[in-house]
C-alpha cells in the first residue's frame, strides 16, 4: 500500500473512505457550489432581485449569442443577448415578446451594476457578469409578473433557502443531542418521558402543525424575525429524529469494553462522555445532520409556497414558487419553475452527500 | 483407499480496493471416502475459504484462479466442482445435498423466525421429492438420530427455545437430512462449552461411522483434532504445509509450524511455553520464499528465496519444508515446574465473604421488580499476594460477574469485598465510583476482546496514558510519557509505535496494549477476564508467557478467569471451580486436576481434549449432559444435583455449603469422597 494508514486518526480514515463513494463526493461538490452561490449571491446575480420593470412582465428567457455581424458582414466576438420587440394584445391584455435581431445588448464580465456590499463589508458595484451598460436589462431565465429577473431572484433565494436548512438543523442538533444524550445516559424515567414526547411529536401531522404555528406569527413581524421563528417551528419536529440517533448510539457505546475501561481508568462521567464516547458518534451525527438539512429545505419551501412561511420582499425558493401557483402563470411563463428545479438539485446533492458520509462514518467497521 | 474428493492446486484470490491478494495458493489434499479430515491452522490461514470453495459459496469478491476439486459421484462420474458457474445446475445438485455444511454459530446460521422443522424440511423440498408428511417424518427421524430428546416436539420449536448444544444438534440434523456423502464442519464446537463440545464431537464421530460419510472438519484446536480426525491437513497462509494421518502428525510433526502449534498449547506443566514468534502476516505481506520462514526458528537462507514444494513421503506424510524437524517431538512434555511457594500466613490481599449479586428483573405496568437473576450466591474466598487464582466454569456460571463485582462495575447485593493492597483493609462493597477511584489503581482489569476494549479513536499512547493522567502520582507530562514508554517496553511493545492507532495492530499486539494499560499504575491485583480466549494458539502462548514473566517481575496477584481448563491449569496456583454462581471446589491446581473431589470438577476435567491421538488413550471419558441451571430459577438443594451422576435424595433437598477439607481444599458436596474411586479408575484405565 502506498499510504500508511497506521498513523491516521478517524477523520482522515473517514475522508479516505468518503473519497471512494463517488455519488457522495459528487454531492459534496454540488453542495459546496450551491453554498458558494449563497455566500456570493450579490456578486453572482446580474440584476437587483427587486428591480421591477413593467415593460418586461413575463418576458421569456433570452439566449446568449457570441458573435455580432456588423453591416459589412464581418463577424466579431461579442457576447450579447437580443432585446425584445414587444406587442400588446389589447383583447387578452397580454404582451408578446419577439427577439429583435437589431437590438444587441452586449454582455460582459465584471461589469458595473447595482451597488451592494460584498460579504456585507466591502462596498462595490461590480458583478460577475451582466449587461455592459447598466441601464440595459437581460433575462437569461426570463422575468416574472413584475418584470424581475428570475435568475437573479433565484440566486438571492439560494441564500435564504440553504441557510434556513443550516440554522434549523443547528437548533435541532442542540435539542437532539441534549435530550437524546440525557435519554440514553440516564435511562429510566428520563428515557421514558423523552421517548414518549418524541413519539407524540412524530405522531402529529407536520404540515397542519406548521401551518398552525406559522399562522400565529403576526403579519407585521419584520422579515428577519419571521425567518427565525420559521426555523424554530421547523426544529420542533426536526430534533426528534436526531435525538433517537444520539440515544441509540449512546446505548450501544455504553456497553463497549473501552467505555468500561475508561471508567476503571478513573475518568469522571463528563470525561468519559466527552473524551471517550463523543468522538465515536461525532461522525455519525454529522452524517445524520447532513441528511436532515434537505428535509428542512423542503419544509421551508412548502410553507412559503403555501404563503404562510416567508413573505415578500424576502426572497427564497419557496417564495419564488408562489409565482407558479396558478395554471395561467405556468402556461404563459413555465420558466417560473426554475426555483423548483434548484430545490430538487440541492435536496438530491445533500442526500447523496449524507449517504456518503453515513457510509464512511464508521471507518472501523469491516 | 478411494478418495471422495481431491483438491488439486486450488488457488483463490480476493480482489478489493487495495488490489488483488492470493488467499489460497495451490492447495492440494484428498478427502478419503468414509474418513474425517481435519483442516488445521490459525485464523487467516485459509481454512474457511477452502470450505466455502468446496461448496462454491465464496463471497462475490473471491475468485477461483486455477486448480480442480474433483468430486467422485456415487455413480462413478468425476465432477470438477471448480468448473462452471456457482449457480449452475450441476453445482446446485451437489451443494447442500451431497455435500452439506455445519457452521460455527448455530444462532446466526439458523433463522430465528422459522421453526427447526421448517428449516430442515426446506432442504428436503429443495433437493428431493418429498411430500409434506414424508418430509416431516424424515426430519423427526434425523432429529432423533442427532440425539435431540423429544424430536416430535422439537420439530415445532424455535431456535431461541433451545440451548447452544441443542441448536448445534439441530444444525447437524439439517445438514444430515439429505444424506450427504461429505459433511463440512466449520469450527462446529468452538462456540460451545467444553462439556457440550465433548458430547457433540462424540455424536459427530458416531454419525460419521454409521453413515460411512466423509467429513471435512475445520478447527484451530489440536485437542479436537486428536479426538475426531483420521487425517490432518495443516494450513499456513493459504498453503498446505504438512499433511498425514492423525497419529503421524500429532506424534511425529516435522514442519516447524505444526511443531510450534503443538508446543504452544498450555498444559499442566507450569513452565514457559515454547511458542512461535510473531503472528500470521496479512495476505498483503506474504513473504517471498517459504510463507512461514519469518516466524521459523530454523529457517535456512534458502527458505527466504525459494518456496519449498509439498513432498509426499513413502508413508503418505506430506511436508513442505527444506529443514524439517526429524527427531521425535518432546517439547510438549517439558519439565514440570514445582508449584510456586506462596506465603499464605499473613493477611490476604483480597477476601470475599458471602458475596452475592442478584440482578432485578423488572416488568409489568409500573416496572416493578418481578424476580431476580441470581448470578452470584454467597461466594467466599481468600487471595494472597503474588498468587494466581484460576476461575473456571461453563458459560453462565457467574465467573465474569464475580470479576466485575470485585472491580466494582456491579455493586454486590450482599457480602464483603475486603481489599488490602497496602496492609489496611477496605471494604469495597457498595462504594460509589468516586470512593472506588483511589483503589482502581491497585485493582486493574484486562479485558477479553482486544478489539472492543481499545478505543479506536485514540492513539496507543493516549489509551495507556489515560489512567496515569487521572491518577495523582504523576503530574508532569514528561513523567507520564516516561512511564508509558517503560511499561510498553516491559510488555514487549515497540514504543516507537505509540503514536499509531489500535487498528494498526494484530490481536496479540492489541492485547499487549491492554495489559500495559492495566499495569501502568503499578497495580497489586489484576483480574484477567478471558484475556487470552480471543487469541490464536501461538499468540495465546506468547501472552501467557508474558503475563507469567510480569508476575515474577512485579509480584502481581492475578485472578485468571477462563472457560479453558488447560489455560487455568497452566497459569493457576490455585483453582476455583464455579457452578451456578457459587464456588463448588477450590484448591491447589495439581490437587484439583489430579484428584477432583466435586462431581462437577470431575466432569469438566473429563471433557478436556488433549492433543494425544485417540488410539493412544482411553476412551471412557465422562460426559456431562444437560445445561447450567437458569439463574432465574435455581433448583432447590444442590444446583448441580440434576446433572450429577452421584446425586441422592439429600442432594435435591439441601444445598451443601463450601467447607474446608482435611487436605486443605474447599468443597461444596454432601459426599466428600464420592468422586475419588471413579477418578482413580479413569486415571488407571
Amino acid at each position: 500500500m502506498a499510504h500508511n494508514a497506521d498513523y491516521d486518526g478517524q477523520w482522515r480514515l473517514i475522508w479516505r473512505r468518503f473519497r471512494k463513494h463517488k455519488l457522495g463526493f459528487a454531492g459534496l461538490l454540488v453542495t459546496a457550489a450551491i453554498y458558494l452561490v449563497a455566500v456570493f449571491a450579490e456578486f453572482l446575480a446580474p440584476a437587483d432581485p427587486n428591480a421591477i420593470s413593467p415593460r418586461n412582465t413575463y418576458a421569456p428567457p433570452q439566449s446568449l449569442h457570441f458573435f455580432v455581424t456588423d453591416k459589412e458582414g464581418n463577424s466579431s466576438f461579442q457576447p450579447h443577448v437580443l432585446g425584445y420587440k414587444t406587442k400588446i394584445d389589447y383583447d387578452s391584455g397580454r404582451r408578446t415578446f419577439e427577439e429583435n435581431p437589431h437590438k444587441v445588448i452586449p454582455v460582459g464580465f465584471f461589469v458595473k451594476g447595482h451597488d451592494y456590499k460584498l460579504l456585507g463589508l466591502i462596498p462595490t458595484e461590480r458583478h460577475l457578469f451582466g449587461p455592459v451598460k447598466s441601464r440595459d436589462r437581460i433575462y437569461l431565465l426570463g422575468a416574472d409578473r413584475l418584470g424581475r429577473d428570475v435568475l437573479s431572484r433565484m440566486i438571492y433565494g439560494t441564500r435564504v433557502s440553504m441557510s434556513i436548512g443550516l440554522v434549523g438543523v443547528t437548533l435541532s442538533l442542540v435539542l437532539g443531542v441534549l435530550l437524546g444524550g440525557a435519554s440514553g445516559y440516564f435511562g429510566g424515567w428520563v428515557d421514558l418521558v423523552v421517548q414518549r414526547v418524541i413519539e407524540f411529536l412524530q405522531s402529529l401531522p407536520s404540515i397542519p402543525l406548521w401551518i398552525g404555528l406559522a399562522a400565529a406569527i403576526p403579519a407585521s413581524t419584520p422579515p428577519v424575525q419571521t425567518y427565525l421563528l420559521i426555523t424554530v417551528i421547523l426544529s420542533i419536529i426536526g430534533w426528534t429524529g436526531l435525538a433517537r440517533v444520539v440515544r441509540g448510539k449512546f446505548l450501544s457505546l455504553k456497553t463497549e469494553d473501552f467505555v468500561k475501561a475508561a471508567r476503571l481508568d478513573g475518568c469522571s462521567v463528563p470525561r468519559v462522555l466527552v473524551r471517550h464516547m463523543m468522538p465515536s458518534f461525532a461522525s455519525h451525527i454529522i452524517a445524520v445532520v447532513t441528511l436532515a438539512i434537505p428535509g428542512m429545505i423542503v419544509a421551508e419551501t412548502s410553507l412559503s409556497f403555501l404563503g404562510i412561511g416567508l413573505q415578500q420582499p424576502v426572497v427564497s425558493w419557496g417564495v419564488l414558487l408562489q409565482e407558479a401557483q396558478n395554471i395561467r402563470a405556468i402556461s404563459t411563463a413555465p420558466w417560473l419553475f426554475w426555483p423548483g428545479f434548484m430545490v430538487v438539485v440541492a435536496v438530491l446533492a445533500l442526500n447523496f452527500l449524507g449517504d456518503g458520509l453515513r457510509d464512511a462514518a464508521d471507518p472501523y467497521a469491516t | 483407499m478411494t478418495s471422495l474428493l481431491s483438491v488439486r492446486d486450488l488457488s483463490i484470490s480476493f480482489s478489493g480496493d487495495d488490489g488483488k491478494v492470493t488467499a489460497l495458493d495451490k492447495v492440494s489434499f484428498d478427502i478419503p471416502a468414509g474418513k474425517t479430515v481435519c483442516l488445521v491452522g490459525e485464523s487467516g490461514c485459509g481454512k474457511s475459504v477452502t470450505a466455502k470453495a468446496l461448496l462454491r459459496i465464496l463471497d462475490h469478491h473471491a475468485s477461483i484462479d486455477q486448480g480442480a476439486m474433483l468430486y467422485h459421484r456415487a455413480d462413478g462420474d468425476v465432477m470438477d466442482l471448480a468448473q462452471g458457474s456457482a449457480t449452475s445446475k450441476a453445482i446446485k445438485s451437489v451443494q447442500g445435498n451431497e455435500i452439506s455444511m455445519i457452521y460455527q454459530e448455530p444462532m446466526t446460521a439458523l433463522s430465528p423466525l422459522y421453526t427447526i422443522g421448517n428449516q430442515i424440511t426446506e432442504v428436503l423440498h429443495w433437493h428431493g421429492s418429498y411430500s409434506k408428511d414424508e418430509a416431516r417424518v424424515r426430519a423427526i427421524e434425523v432429529l432423533g438420530q442427532v440425539g435431540l430428546p423429544n424430536p416430535e416436539k422439537r420439530f415445532d420449536a424455535y431456535t431461541f427455545e433451545m440451548s447452544g448444544g441443542m441448536r448445534q444438534r439441530a444444525m447437524i440434523a439439517m445438514a444430515l437430512v439429505s444424506n450427504p456423502r461429505l459433511l463440512i464442519a466449520d469450527e462446529p464446537t468452538t462456540a460451545l462449552d467444553v462439556t457440550t463440545q465433548a458430547i457433540i464431537l462424540d455424536l459427530m464421530r458416531d454419525l460419521q461411522k454409521q453413515r460411512e460419510m466423509s467429513m471435512l472438519f475445520i478447527t484451530h484446536d489440536l485437542g479436537v483434532v486428536a479426538d475426531i480426525a483420521d487425517e490432518v491437513v495443516i494450513m499456513y497462509l493459504g498453503n498446505v504445509v504438512e499433511r498425514g494421518t492423525v497419529d503421524d502428525i500429532l506424534t511425529n510433526p516435522q514442519h516447524p509450524y505444526t511443531r510450534g502449534l503443538l508446543a504452544s498449547l498450555p498444559g499442566r506443566q507450569r513452565g514457559k511455553l515454547h511458542t512461535i514468534q510473531g503472528t500470521v502476516p496479512s495476505l498483503f505481506d506474504r513473504p517471498s520464499g517459504c510463507a512461514f520462514q519469518a516466524r521459523c526458528a530454523q529457517a535456512l537462507p534458502q527458505c527466504g528465496v525459494e518456496r519449498p514444494q509439498l513432498v509426499d513421503q513413502p508413508n503418505g506424510h506430506g511436508l513442505r519444508c527444506f529443514n524439517p524437524i526429524a527427531e521425535q517431538a518432546n517439547d510438549h512434555t517439558a519439565v514440570a515446574e514445582a508449584p510456586r511457594q506462596i506465603d499464605r500466613g499473613g493477611q490476604p490481599i483480597l477476601r470475599l465473604r458471602n458475596v452475592a449479586k442478584h440482578f432485578p428483573v423488572r416488568g409489568g405496568l409500573f416496572n416493578r421488580v418481578k424476580t431476580h437473576v441470581k448470578a452470584l450466591n454467597g461466594v467466599s474466598l481468600d487471595l494472597w499476594q503474588g498468587e494466581t487464582l484460576g476461575l473456571v466454569g461453563e458459560s453462565g456460571c457467574g465467573k465474569s460477574t464475580l470479576g466485575q463485582t470485585i472491580m466494582g462495575l456491579h455493586s454486590p447485593s450482599a457480602g464483603q469485598i475486603t481489599f488490602a493492597p497496602h496492609g489496611t483493609p477496605t471494604d469495597l462493597a457498595g462504594l460509589s465510583d468516586k470512593a472506588l477511584r483511589p483503589h482502581w489503581k491497585d485493582l486493574r482489569m484486562i479485558f477479553q476482546d482486544p478489539n472492543s476494549s481499545l478505543n479506536p479513536r485514540m492513539t496507543v499512547f493516549d489509551i495507556v496514558a489515560e489512567v496515569l493522567r487521572m491518577g495523582d502520582d504523576l503530574t508532569e507530562k514528561s513523567a507520564i510519557e516516561a512511564r508509558v514508554r517503560e511499561i510498553m517496553t516491559q510488555v514487549g511493545f515497540d514504543p516507537s509505535f505509540l503514536k499509531r492507532y489500535p487498528h494498526a495492530f494484530s490481536g496479540g499486539q492489541r492485547q499487549r496494549i491492554g495489559i500495559a494499560r492495566a499495569l501502568a499504575p503499578h497495580p497489586k491485583l489484576v483480574i484477567a477476564d478471558e484475556s487470552v480466549s480471543a487469541l490464536d494458539v501461538s499468540v495465546q502462548a506468547q501472552i501467557l508467557n508474558l503475563m507469567k514473566e510480569l508476575q515474577e517481575e512485579l509480584g502481581l496477584t492475578y485472578i485468571f478467569i477462563s472457560h479453558d481448563l488447560s489455560v487455568v491449569a497452566h497459569v493457576g496456583d490455585r483453582v476455583a471451580v464455579m457452578y451456578a454462581g457459587r464456588i463448588v471446589e477450590l484448591g491447589e491446581t495439581a490437587q484439583v486436576f489430579d484428584h477432583p473431589r466435586h462431581p462437577y470438577t470431575e466432569a469438566l476435567i473429563g471433557a478436556i481434549l488433549e492433543p494425544t491421538p485417540r488410539s493412544r488413550r482411553d476412551d471412557d471419558k465422562l460426559r456431562l449432559d444437560g445445561n447450567v441451571p437458569d439463574p432465574l430459577n435455581l433448583p432447590p438443594g444442590c444446583p448441580f444435583a440434576p446433572r450429577c451422576r452421584y446425586a441422592t435424595e439429600i442432594c435435591n433437598q439441601t444445598d451443601p455449603a463450601l467447607t474446608e477439607m482435611a487436605d486443605g481444599r474447599s468443597l461444596a458436596c454432601h459426599f466428600e469422597d464420592v468422586v475419588q474411586g471413579a477418578t482413580v479408575a479413569v486415571n488407571q484405565a
